[in-house]
């Protein structure tokens, strides 16, 4: 009954850390976003800034990977 | 929790029996590393000793080809452009050469022209002082006639007056007359 | 999962959720246990990333033709997009250590493509390959910083360009961040292969659902598209993430030539 309690436990922890994964989402669409508009404004200046980009959205997914993590650890290893 | 799972609807997968998260089964660590290191160490060694180097030979000859047929071409345009010149320089001298030909043509037939003219005019004078000369003989001609009938009509009217004509007399006369 | 299996119990059938079980390490001959010089599937993948490599790079290039052979340009584009990168990021005087990144890169990029086989086994899924590469770039890019700047290497943290009260605060961030940088850096790709890969599996088990039930009607048709959706994603995630994973350590690699921001 305990160990159902704390599975249990833990498998709401999984959820509830994949929405960390929604919020790395809106931050690459963010990252994407605005350097369209940027690129659509200055096209000729954005064709050296695309590695700047993925920098970017490495970043910000890195972290929504961490989230993932945590529900993978939560999932299998807890 | 896999475990559980199967041993609740009794189709235990056994293989799979101990499976919790892989990443996290630290007896394989010692087993992926070595094996990564042994395969970047080869990579490293195939890229570095070969594929490399052989690339960038091939980027470089290319870029040498490259330069070398746009040299080649730049030259060949400079060849054109001459070429080019040349002929148009060729054909300003002959439109020159044409324009000098035309001009001594046009000279020469007007030297001709005047020459013809001059001997026309020369011929023309000389046929009229021929012909004021030839005027003026038959006008001597004629006044020397109208002396003699002048002469003659003058004795034979005086001779049918019944008179004796002397000729000197006559002649006087008629000459007096004749210059009044 | 639990539930669905539960749920099905009473038609014979089950749907089977195993997504973790295709990054087990696993003897290739014999039934024994892992050592370190087992010969295993991580073995035989790595040796295919290996072979692959060698055809595209050194037997593609064999002709050494002027005017590039399918395979030779392939190769080339390789060659001049890494080497590209390390002077567009790092500078021109990070070319001498381009071999290692082009190393790092062609590695990465074959086995997350590799991976993406049916059946095949992600090399890179695993934390122990991408910490031992990260760990690497992250203790080359360190020392190399401290040989050629000397302790200079320490105004990385420094921010000169920030007001003065805020700059202990920004160097304790910075130093924090930095020693952040080979988790981050291994766990994105580890991270990435695994969950494309894990959903892909997830989306698998929901297939034979048509054998158990009429629901399976709906559900198996909408598994085939989805897994054929997110195979897509990660064949672009295959290639995004190589290319993170190499404009990163050119990026650290930067920071140890150039310390001064």
């Amino acid at each position: 009954m305990e160990g159902d309690i704390v599975q249990m436990g833990a498998y709401i922890g999984a959820g509830l850390a994949c929405t960390g994964m929604g919020g790395a989402a809106v931050g690459v669409g963010h990252v994407v976003g605005n350097f369209l508009s940027g690129a659509l404004r200055n096209p000729s200046a954005a064709g050296g800034q695309t590695a700047t980009m993925f920098i970017g959205i490495a970043f910000s997914e890195a972290l929504g990977i961490f989230s993932f993590l945590v529900a993978l650890l939560l999932m299998f290893a807890v | 929790m896999a475990t559980e799972t199967h041993e609740a609807t009794g189709h235990g997968a056994a293989e799979a029996a101990d499976v919790g998260m892989p990443q996290l089964d630290f007896t394989t660590y010692g087993n992926q590393i070595f094996w990564l290191v042994v395969t970047l160490v080869v990579i490293f060694f195939v890229l570095s000793r070969i594929a490399l180097p052989r690339i960038a030979a091939v980027l470089a000859e290319r870029q040498g080809t490259i330069t070398n047929d746009l040299a080649a071409a730049e030259d060949l345009k400079v060849k054109a452009v001459e070429a080019e010149d040349a002929y148009n320089k060729a054909l300003a001298d002959a439109r020159v050469e044409a324009q000098n030909i035309v001009n001594a043509t046009k000279a020469e037939i007007k030297g001709q022209i005047d020459d013809a003219i001059a001997k026309a005019d020369a011929d023309i004078s000389a046929k009229a002082a021929e012909g004021e000369k030839k005027i003026a003989e038959i006008r001597a001609g004629a006044l020397e006639s109208v002396k003699v009938v002048a002469k003659d009509t003058a004795k034979e009217i005086v001779a049918a007056m019944g008179g004796k004509a002397d000729a000197k007399s006559v002649t006087a006369a008629i000459t007096a007359r004749m210059k009044g | 999962m639990a539930t669905e299996a539960h749920g099905a119990e009473d038609k014979g059938l089950e749907l089977v959720f195993h997504p973790m079980d295709q990054f087990i390490v696993k003897p290739l001959f014999g039934d024994g246990g892992v050592g370190t010089f087992t010969i295993t599937n991580v073995t035989l993948w790595m040796a295919i990333t290996v072979l692959a490599i060698v055809a595209l790079l050194v037997l593609g290039t064999s002709g050494r033709n002027t005017v590039p052979s399918r395979i030779q340009s392939i190769a080339e584009l390789a060659y001049g997009f890494i080497r590209k990168m390390v002077e567009d990021v790092a500078g021109k005087d990070a070319l001498p250590y381009f071999p290692y990144i082009m190393t790092l890169f062609i590695f990465i990029v074959f086995s997350n493509f590799l991976g993406l086989l049916p059946g095949a086994f992600t090399t890179t899924s695993h934390i122990a390959v991408t910490a031992v590469m990260a760990m690497a770039v992250f203790l080359a890019v360190t020392i190399l910083g401290f040989v050629k700047n000397g302790f200079g290497f320490l105004s990385v943290f420094w921010i000169s360009s920030a007001p003065l009260p805020l700059r202990p605060i920004l160097a304790l961030i910075e130093v924090i961040s930095y020693f952040v940088r080979p988790v981050s850096h291994s766990i994105r790709l580890a991270g990435n292969m695994m969950a494309g890969h894990a959903v892909i599996k997830v989306f698998a088990a929901f297939a034979p659902m048509v054998l158990i039930g009429w629901i399976g009607v709906l559900v198996t048709p909408l598994s085939i598209i989805a897994i054929t959706a997110i195979y897509a994603l990660e064949v672009l995630v295959a290639f995004i993430q190589a290319y993170v994973f190499t404009i990163l350590t050119c990026v650290y690699l930067k920071d140890a030539l150039h310390p001064h921001h």
